[in-house]
């Protein structure tokens, strides 16, 4: 099963300037784990003390993953996970 | 690199930033993408309803990404304005900062340069913050 997964500007070093990527996985988490296997070093941008990032939104379809249970959300066929840094500063 | 931006633009932010006082205000201005030019000014709010802090709202965020790649426009300039302070990126602004290729514009409301706004633009890549000049166009 492969989701498709929407790279933003800042992390497509990572990706070889690649817009769009795949990856795999049944859960956000395990999603997270195939990009950083695929693109070593993206993990880390994604997550800290293995929690999700608090100025990084990951969205699977329309929907803030801290709404549908962060890492643990599940992913099923057919799902787009769209990954945008958070606009925010002091 | 400078930013060229209309005076109606620059006078809409700055109006913004007094109309939201005492709460930071922010907001974005788009382009055709690749062009590099500031031409549709779009308020956001600042979900965080701070003096010190800004934040577009995740929902709103996603909606304005998908806006962005629905009309073939990028994103030009990311505004904020700071209630007290300089308009200058703060630690945060700086540590956050995630659109490498976007003129970071600050704003100061702080009363006593009231009769001069200030409207400064950077560029903020790497946690290196570079000032940049900008050109208001009449």
């Amino acid at each position: 099963m492969s989701i498709e997964v929407r790279i933003p500007t800042i992390l497509r070093p990572y990706t070889k300037d690649q817009k769009t990527v795949e990856a795999e996985g049944t859960t956000l988490a395990l999603i997270v784990s195939h990009l950083d296997t695929q693109y070593p070093g993206m993990g880390e941008r994604l997550l800290e003390d293995g929690a999700l990032r608090r100025f990084i939104n990951i969205y699977i379809n329309d929907e803030d993953v801290r709404f549908l249970g962060g890492l643990d959300a599940a992913i099923k066929d057919g799902d787009s996970i769209t990954i945008l840094p958070a606009v925010a500063g002091g | 690199m400078t930013l060229e931006i209309s005076r109606t633009m620059v006078e809409a932010i700055l109006e913004q930033s007094r109309a939201e006082y005492p709460d930071e205000c922010c907001g974005v201005i788009l382009g055709p993408i690749g062009s590099g030019k500031a031409v549709r000014h779009k308020p956001m709010i600042n979900a965080a309803h701070s003096p010190t802090f800004y934040e577009f709202d995740p929902k709103d965020l996603l909606k304005l990404y998908r806006e962005v790649d629905d009309n073939d426009e990028e994103i030009v300039v990311i505004y904020h304005s700071h209630t007290e302070t300089e308009a200058y990126p703060s630690r945060t602004d700086i540590a956050y900062a995630g659109e490498p290729g976007a003129h970071y514009v600050l704003v100061s409301t702080r009363k006593e340069i009231a009769t001069t706004p200030e409207f400064r633009s950077y560029r903020i890549v790497d946690g290196v913050v570079t000032e940049e000049p900008v050109t208001i166009l009449d």
